[in-house]
Parts: C-alpha cells; structure tokens; sequence
C-alpha cells in the first residue's frame, strides 16, 4: 500500500470538501474492491475519503411504487430486507449472491454502481429495473449513469446518495458465474414494469453493461422463455478471455435471459 | 487408563491433538515469529519473461527511507555463494548428463521469466522495503520469450540456456523398446491419444516465509523457514550454495500450512535472507504474498504426451509406447528432474500386466517458472496417461471398460514391471468390485437415462490406480542419479517419569504426525496418546531426516519410529529382566507393564522408566543408564498404493457445466493407522485432482510470457461447492516391505482422480478426448464441435 492522507468525514457536504481539495482522491465506502487494490499497490491515490461511517446513508425505504436505498446500504441489507423481497425479489437474491458473506456485509450499493465494474451484479440491476440514481448534484437515470467499462457519468467531486428502483412487475437476475473469481461473467436482469420490458447484461460485454434490445423487442411481443431462446446475441463487442470466447459468452446470454424469464414468471 | 489408549491405538481414528492448537490461532508459523532487531526483505522481480540485464541502479533505493541493505546477483557473486542446485541427475538416452543451466539466487546478467529474482531490499518495514524496490532502475532488453511447450525445441525458438540445444534438457527413455516394436508389430489393433497434462499452481493456504538470522559472537546462522525438509535444507545451502558450514547453520521449519510438494525445495528468497542476516547484523523476515507465490512457487505437471497402447484380438494388452515433452520451467528445481522421468515412467504399467513398455521423455526449458513435484509429483501423469488410453480402447472395442481393465490387471505378487517397478502385492479386482458395488454401477443405465429426461448428459469414468510411494530405497534411488538417499530417522527419548519425546526426520504441514506417530508409540508401549510428544523440524534437534513427500513419512518415517521402539522394548527388558532378577527372554512387555512369564512379579512402564535414569539397581551388569534409542530405516522397495475410483458427472449441454454427481473412491493402502486422518488425506487428494480436471490451470501468455493465471481472479481453485460427498471404501493388503504394512496414502486422491473425471466427462459427451481443466466453456466448445450448429437448432 502506497501513502495516502485520510479523510474520515462527518457529513456529504464535508466528504465533497474533502474530495474537491485533494489531487487525486479516491472515495472509500465499503472497500471491497479499493481495499484489495490499495494493498496491492495498484491504485495510489493522494487522499482516502472514507464515507463509509456515515450511516444516513444507509437505509432502505419503500415509498409508492419504489423502493429508495441509501448507497451506504451492505448488499446483506438488501438481501435480508423485508420490504425489498416484498416488492423486488429479484433485487433482494441478486445482493445475496454477491461476493462472499465478508463481501456482501461490507460492500455497498453506491460503491458497486460507482466503481462500475464490467462483472459486476448491481449495474445490470439498475439498467433492468429503469433505476434513477441520485447523487449530491443531481438526479441520472440508470441509462446515461454506466459509460463504459469502470466508467461512470459521475463527475470528480460528486457522490451517490441513493437509489430509486421502481417496482417491477415482474423481474429475475440469471448469474452464469466465472468459475474463478465467481464474478458474473454473464448476468442477465430482466423485468417487465411501468418502464415496459427490459433486459440488461452484465459481465458479457467489453464495454460494461449494456441492453439487449432483440430480446426486449422479443419480450414485448410474447412475455415467455421461449421468446428469448430463439433470440441470437452477435458476439461482437463481448469479451474474449480464457474463461470463454465472445460466441460462448452470446450463447449464455441467450440461455440466462430465458432461465431469467423461466424465474420471473 | 487401557481403555483410553484402546480409543486411540492402531486403527482408531483419534482426534487430532495438534488442531486445538491451530483452530484457536496458537499455531506457530514461520511468519508469526519475530526475532529482536528484526528487519524486513522484500524482492524485485522480473517483469520480463526474459530479457538481458544491461545495468541496475541502486543507488535511490538505497536512500530510500528505512532501507539498509540493497542487494543484486553481484553482491552474492562476489561471496562467492553457489547457485541452487536440483539434486537428480538424469542421463540421456546417449549417455550424456542432463544439460543444467546456472540457477543464481538473484539474476545475473539473464532473466528467465516473470517473477524471476532480480534485487532484494532489506529495510526497518516491509512497507520500506516494498517501495525501495520499485525504485531500482533496471536497464533491461527484452527479448522474445519461449513459452510454449509445444514449440520451444523448434531451431528458431529463443533459447533459455546457452548450455541445452533447442531447450532440452534432457532426452530420457525408460523401458523394453525392441520388445515394444515388437508388440506393435503384432496387434490386431492400435488405440493411440494425444494428451495435456495441465500446469498447476501449488497455492498452499500458508504462502513461503523466510527469517534468517546471524549470532555475531559464535558465527552461527538460523533459518526459519516454510519447509516440508529443513534437513535437506541445511545441506543444500551448506554444501552446494555455501551459505555456511552445515553444523554452523540451524534450519527451522515450524508449523507449515500446507506444501503439497512446493515447501520441497530450495529457493532464492530464504537463500538470500540467510546469507544477507550476516551483511545487514541483523534478522531479516521476508513472507511471501499471494501474488508472489503464484509468480515463483515452483509449479506442477505440464505435459504433452502422445501415448499408444497395442492390443491383441481379444483385448489383451501387448504394449504401450509413450513420447512426452515435460516442461521444466526456466531452472531446475530441487528434485524437478526426477519427477517426469523416474517418478512418472515407471508407473506407466498402471495395475495392468503389460509386457512390452517403452518411454521417451524430453525434459525441456522455458521462460516460465520452475516446475518440480506436485502433490503425486509424476504419478498423476502417468496415470492420466495409463487409465485415459485405457478407457478410450476399452470403448474403441466395444468392451466395458470395468471388464477390459480386469480382463489385463496383474494378479500374480511379486511383478516386475518392465519399468523397474516391482509389485510387491495388491488385488486389483478387489477394490474394483467394492467399487462397482459403491457406485451400483449396474444402475447406471438407469440413472442416464433418467438425466437425459431432464436434459441432463450423464456420463460414467474408472481410474483403477497405482502409484509408488513409501520413497524409496536409497541404493535404488542412487543408481537411477539421486544425490540422496531417501531413508528416515527417528529417536525415542523415554524421560525418567515415562512420558516420551520422539524426534523425526519427517516433518508435519498438516498430515497429522503428531497425532498418527503418537498412536504408534502409545500402543506399542501401552502409555496413554498425550504422553507422546513428536518432534520434528528442527535441525538442532533432530539430527537428520529427509522429510515429509511421495506420501513416504508413514512407510518410511513410521517405520523408522517402529525399529526405534524394538531397541527401546529390548533395552528395557533388559532392564526389567536385571531389576526382577530374571531371565530377558521370559520377560513379556504388555499393555505397558512387564512381567516375568510364569510369575506375579511385575514392573509398570513409569516405575522401569525412573529405574532406568536412577541406574541404582545396575550394578554388575554392563547395562547403561537411559532409555533412548535412535534407528535409520532404509526401505527395501517402493510401496505401491491401488485402488479404484469411478466417477459420475451430470453436464448441462446449455452451459456446459458439469457437476459430479456421484464419486466413488476405494483405495488400498495397507496398514491404517488413523481412518479418520486418511479419509481427509484422500477428500483433500480428490479435491485437488478434481481441481486439476475441471477448475485449475496455470497459463502464460504465450507471445509475452506474463503469467495470465496470477491470482484467483484467473486460477480456478477448488471450493466446497464443486464438490460432492465423496464416498470412500478401503481394501486391505499389507505391505510386506516395512515393517508395519503401511503403503501411504497422502497423494493418492490426486493421482487417482483426474482420469475418473475425465473419463466421465467424454463419456458424457460422447467424445475422445477433451483437455484439462474441463471448463464449461471447453465443454460448451467441445458439444459444438460435436453436434453441428444447425442440428442443434
């Protein structure tokens, strides 16, 4: 681990002050994945804005037709949450499965979105479920927040406070994990609600999440597994690895999206 | 008091005594320790898989804050220290020397490949000493790299050592080959199989750690280190590296989590923190990170081989020919060269009466990291080779491969095999059939059928296995180019009030000796199991001993302990037979009490132990006092575990994944002295073999030579849940060359397993062959390759 200063703040206003002063900051939360990079002497930010003793931001409230989480709120929150398996089951199985339990009682919904990575679960449940996020200067919806692969629209000195997922109708998460990291190396969301149909994939593709549009196209015609297990996904632009080529990573979106479909009912 | 000691005696599966200690994080490992004035090292390695050194700038490192010592291959060159040795020798099918490429302990002028050693740093933390490494200013030119084993001995490919031609290093044979052409000749029928052998990265829980420590006023060096052998330890950085003189050098090796073959050998980091402890003053610890081990822990395995097995009409075997290039890495290891030759071409006759073998084995250089021995350490091979090729012409005849292996098992004791091996005794059809009965192999057709209505491939494998352990005898080893002999030591210490110290030459990182070796001794002298201390890794303590490897410290180590204990029966009832005033042969030594046959007179152990320190009642014999008794047991022969394991895996052709579903183990390893501690050995043996067939696979890159699989995010290791209940049988032949009947059974799960698998993966599937790891996307690959697209549709 290189030097770093640390900043542990007392408020957002003060977190944003302290990122804005700093040369190269980075904001810790649960450090699930900053932590590990850190030790590794991969990443040598000049300050540590530790956020993740400020406690307002962990909540999880259902209000109308959404459920609003607090992006310090664990993935064990979400998954153990009455309200959410009440409204979003699909949400509450999808943070059960993240990680590990050391991870998922660690790590946060913000930190996940924030860091935006290509493998992660939580980016294919914000696109899939029309989620708004809402951060210390604005409001973005789910489809500008994710830009490409550990990119986000955030801005240096902006911070996520929470997350509105509106209910679906029906929804389900599909994991084919990578048999080494158990990270998703294909992830399929899919969700019919006031948004219409969506289907979001995770892990696949080179440039982080994306929608797979045949297949909501698909969905919108006829709700049913067999509507997607026809759909081709073209391997371009997916990942090739030794894990598996860009053709064996479309043949699994094909086969989650309908055993998500299956699952969602 | 015999109650508790019939709990705990041959056969009863005693509690681990040393697990209190580490389940509550009491143990004591290498890097819990922490000496006065202790400093810390920490090694800059090679990014390049090779590339020439032009120069090294030291010199901000230096100035770095905390740094007091930076060290290269210049500093330990002018000490005149040697470089790491391997300790086999192989000889070439023309009589020529394996052809050995220098080994530094830091570079000199060559890196060899990604993670190669190249300066250390020793500074007040090891934060210091981290960043002072990434301040070193090497000048290097890159040059291309041979990676691939398949390639490395064209004539173009960049050479790693000037010293071996086309990277060979040596060209080996073993076995009958006009005999062999002979049965080819006459076959009715040939099965042949090209096969991979997948690269392994040991990844024990514990990662290596080293403190090196010099005693200024006697000139004396201590070494802790993560070892499975501080003896041989000693003697290599002794009498080959030159460190320091070997009774001026204590090895200790501590509790050690896990080496699985990879703590066997001699590295630079623990070189380089002995000998840099009497330039700094100082003791210097370095502990490996998980990164570095997966860079620079020798690895396991990587073969290619091209096996052909020649069958008469009937099924009958008549001849198995075999060519296999065996990477070994960019140096030689400690043992490396003995492990794809005599720990692997001998056991190519598997269980079978196999007339006519022949074995070519190409030992060849790459820029990739050392390889040496693996949990099974060559044996996995062969018998990946043996029992795949055998499978594979059971179903190219049309013959069930349960009958076509019995049809060709050996089944007359002793039989010598035509690649020295000579059975000492087995019943190979016994463990099949308790196998076959395990799994209701009968069933199957039944159980398919019902996985194919789920839209299941179900799919069936045998492994029926030998392998050789109990190694080995040292005139055998010798004549075949070993530099050791490969015997144990022991001493018993019975203390004055009865209770008893043993010293071993093997050592425990998680086998259990400490509870197994008690078990001996507290039914051979009839004192109770917590009466027993075992003493192993420590230099200064035991006096010498080869170590724990090739499933060898129960053959050999107790073995070893068991001749002990005749000296120590002998000596006192000498004793007892001088203090009862009665004849030595009419003593009788039981349940820890002696008695004088025919007569009430009797002696409990304690009261004969004082008897024996106090030497009050010795006068006018010649009897010494003390109770304590060393032996050295040499092996006569190999032992030879067997046994059979039959695997069935269910594979979803959606996603090709595939799940065991059903594994079978039944393994014959003589003598048992603890049920439950071998059962473990064999759950953890499978676990790995599974992890090689399905899971585990070290990769380079093959253009640039970076380790691809350099942490778990890449290299696949085994968790509970890619594994099911396994189910374990045991039959029983004792071996009649120790004197306890013991065969061992440390690596037999990973030895026996990745065929069964395998087997059953292309059963499934309906294939020949597929390479290991199985991955689900290898699988998904192999199903296209077999069921053309548009059919599928």
């Amino acid at each position: 681990m290189y030097q770093f200063n640390y900043h542990r703040p007392k408020t957002l206003d003060e977190a944003v002050k302290a990122l804005a002063g700093a040369d190269d900051p980075k904001l810790l939360a649960g450090g699930q994945t900053l932590i590990p990079t850190l030790k590794q002497r991969l990443a040598m930010p000049s300050d540590l804005v530790d956020i993740g003793s400020l406690t307002d931001l962990r909540y999880i409230k259902a209000e109308g037709d959404a459920l609003t989480i607090g992006a310090g709120t664990k993935h064990a929150d979400v998954a153990a949450s009455a309200d959410v398996m009440t409204h979003n089951p699909a949400l509450a199985r999808l943070a059960d499965n993240i990680g590990d339990p050391a991870v998922r009682h660690m790590g946060t919904l913000g930190g996940s979105i924030a860091n935006n990575d290509p493998a992660a679960d939580y980016p294919g449940a914000c696109l899939g479920l029309d989620a708004k996020i809402h951060t210390t200067k604005r409001l973005i919806e789910a489809d500008e927040f994710f830009t490409g692969m550990f990119e986000t629209a955030l801005e240096d000195d902006e911070i996520i406070k929470e997350v509105t997922f509106p209910h679906p109708e029906k929804a389900a998460y599909m994991k084919f994990a990578n048999p080494a990291s158990r990270y998703a190396m294909v992830g399929v969301f899919v969700s019919k609600g006031p948004w219409g149909i969506r289907v979001a994939v995770t892990g696949a593709g080179q440039d982080g999440v994306f929608r797979a549009s045949e297949m909501e196209a698909a969905l919108e015609k006829n709700w049913s597994p067999d509507a997607v297990a026809n759909v081709k996904i073209s391997p371009d632009g997916l990942n090739t690895d030794m894990h598996g080529s860009a053709e064996y990573r479309a043949h699994l979106i094909t086969v989650m999206a309908k055993r998500a479909v299956e699952a969602a009912g | 008091m015999t109650a508790e000691i019939s709990e705990t005696g041959i056969g009863k599966p005693a509690r681990r005594k040393e697990d209190f200690r580490f389940i509550t994080g009491n143990g004591h490992y290498t890097d819990d320790i922490n000496r006065p004035h202790q400093t810390h090292a920490s090694f800059l390695r090679s990014p390049h898989a090779h590339a020439r050194i032009r120069s090294i700038d030291i010199s901000d490192a230096e100035k770095a804050e905390g740094v007091l010592a930076v060290f290269t291959g210049q500093d330990i060159a002018r000490d005149e220290l040697g470089g790491l040795i391997c300790g086999w020798t192989v000889t070439s099918k023309d009589g020529e020397p394996m052809k050995v490429g220098p080994h530094p302990v830091l570079a000199l002028d060559t890196v060899r490949y990604v993670g190669d050693h190249v300066a250390m740093v020793v500074a007040e933390t090891r934060e210091q000493a981290e960043a002072a490494a990434e301040l070193i200013d090497v000048d290097y030119d890159a040059l291309p790299a041979a990676v691939s084993l398949a390639s490395c001995q064209n004539g173009d490919a960049p050479q790693v050592h000037p010293e071996a031609p086309r990277n060979t290093c040596f060209e080996w044979e073993l076995g009958n080959k006009a005999e062999t052409e002979a049965a080819f000749s006459k076959a009715a029928r040939i099965v042949s199989l090209d096969l991979e052998n997948n690269r392994l990265i040991p990844n024990a829980m514990e990662p290596r750690a080293a403190i090196g420590e010099f005693d200024k006023g006697t000139g004396d060096y201590t070494l802790w280190t993560t070892s499975q052998n501080p003896h041989v330890a000693r003697l290599v950085l002794s009498a080959f590296v030159g460190v320091a003189p070997e009774h001026k050098l204590r090895v200790i090796a501590p509790d050690v989590g896990g080496g699985f073959g990879s703590k066997i050998f001699i590295y630079s980091e623990e070189t380089a923190c002995a000998w840099a402890s009497a330039k700094v003053g100082r003791p210097i610890k370095w502990t490996g990170n998980r990164s570095e081990a997966f860079l620079s822990d020798a690895h396991g395995r990587d073969h290619l081989s091209k096996a052909e097995l020649a069958l008469d009409a009937d099924g009958k075997m008549l001849g198995l020919r075999v060519k296999t290039v065996a990477n070994l890495g960019a140096y030689l290891s400690t043992f490396s060269a003995a492990v794809p030759t005599y720990l692997y071409g001998t056991l190519l006759s598997g269980q079978y009466d196999l007339p006519a073998i022949h074995v070519e084995v190409d030992g060849v250089y790459t820029h990739t990291a050392p390889v040496d021995a693996y949990r099974g350490a060559g044996r996995p091979e062969a018998t990946y080779l043996i029992e795949r090729i055998a499978e594979t012409a059971a179903r190219e005849i049309g013959m069930d491969p349960a009958e076509f292996r019995r049809k060709n098992f050996v089944r007359e004791f002793p039989h010598q095999t035509p690649v020295i091996m000579n059975y000492d005794i087995g019943n190979y059809e016994a463990s099949l059939d308790a196998a076959l009965e395990a799994i209701d192999y009968k069933g199957f057709p039944a159980r398919r059928a019902e996985a194919e209505s789920r839209g299941k491939l179900r799919g069936i494998g045998f492994s029926t296995y030998i392998e050789a352990c109990g190694l080995a005898p040292s005139a055998a080893v010798g004549s075949l180019g070993a530099g050791v002999g490969l015997w144990e030591s022991a001493e018993v210490r019975v203390n004055p009030t009865g209770n008893i110290d043993v010293l071993t030459g093997s050592h425990s990182h998680g086998q259990g000796h400490e509870t197994t070796f008690a078990q001996l001794v507290s039914s051979r002298l009839g004192v109770p199991l917590d009466d027993v201390e075992i003493v192993h890794g420590d230099t200064d303590k035991v006096q010498f001993g080869m170590g724990t490897y090739g499933s060898r410290s129960g053959a050999v180590g107790m073995s070893a302990i068991s001749r002990a204990l005749d000296k120590i029966e002998a000596k006192a009832k000498k004793i007892a037979a001088h203090l009862m005033e009665a004849a030595v042969e009419d003593i009788v030594f039981e349940n820890g009490t002696f008695t004088v046959q025919g007569t009430d007179k009797s002696m409990a152990w304690a009261e004969l132990s004082l008897a024996a320190y106090t030497a009050h009642g010795f006068a006018g014999s010649d009897l010494e006092p003390g109770l304590k008794e060393g032996a050295f047991y040499d092996p006569t022969n190999f032992t030879f575990p067997a046994g059979c394991h039959i695997c069935e895996v269910e594979i979803d052709p959606d996603t090709g994944v595939t799940k065991i579903a059903n594994f079978v183990a039944v393994d014959d390893f003589g003598t048992i002295i603890n049920p439950m501690i071998v059962e473990g050995q064999v759950h953890g043996g499978i676990a790995q073999g599974v992890g090689q067939a399905l899971l585990e696979h070290g990769v380079y890159d093959p253009e640039s030579g970076q380790l691809v699989t350099g942490s778990y995010m890449d290299y696949c290791m085994p968790r509970a849940d890619d594994l099911p209940s396994f189910r374990l049988g045991f039959t029983t032949t004792e071996c009649p060359s120790n004197p306890l009947g013991m065969k061992g059974c440390g690596e037999a799960g990973a030895i026996a397993s990745p065929p069964a698998i395998i087997n059953a993966v292309t059963d499934a599937l309906n294939i020949r062959e597929i390479a290991m790891p199985a991955t689900p996307a290898r699988v998904w690959a192999a199903l296209q390759a077999r069921q053309p697209r548009a059919a599928a549709e």
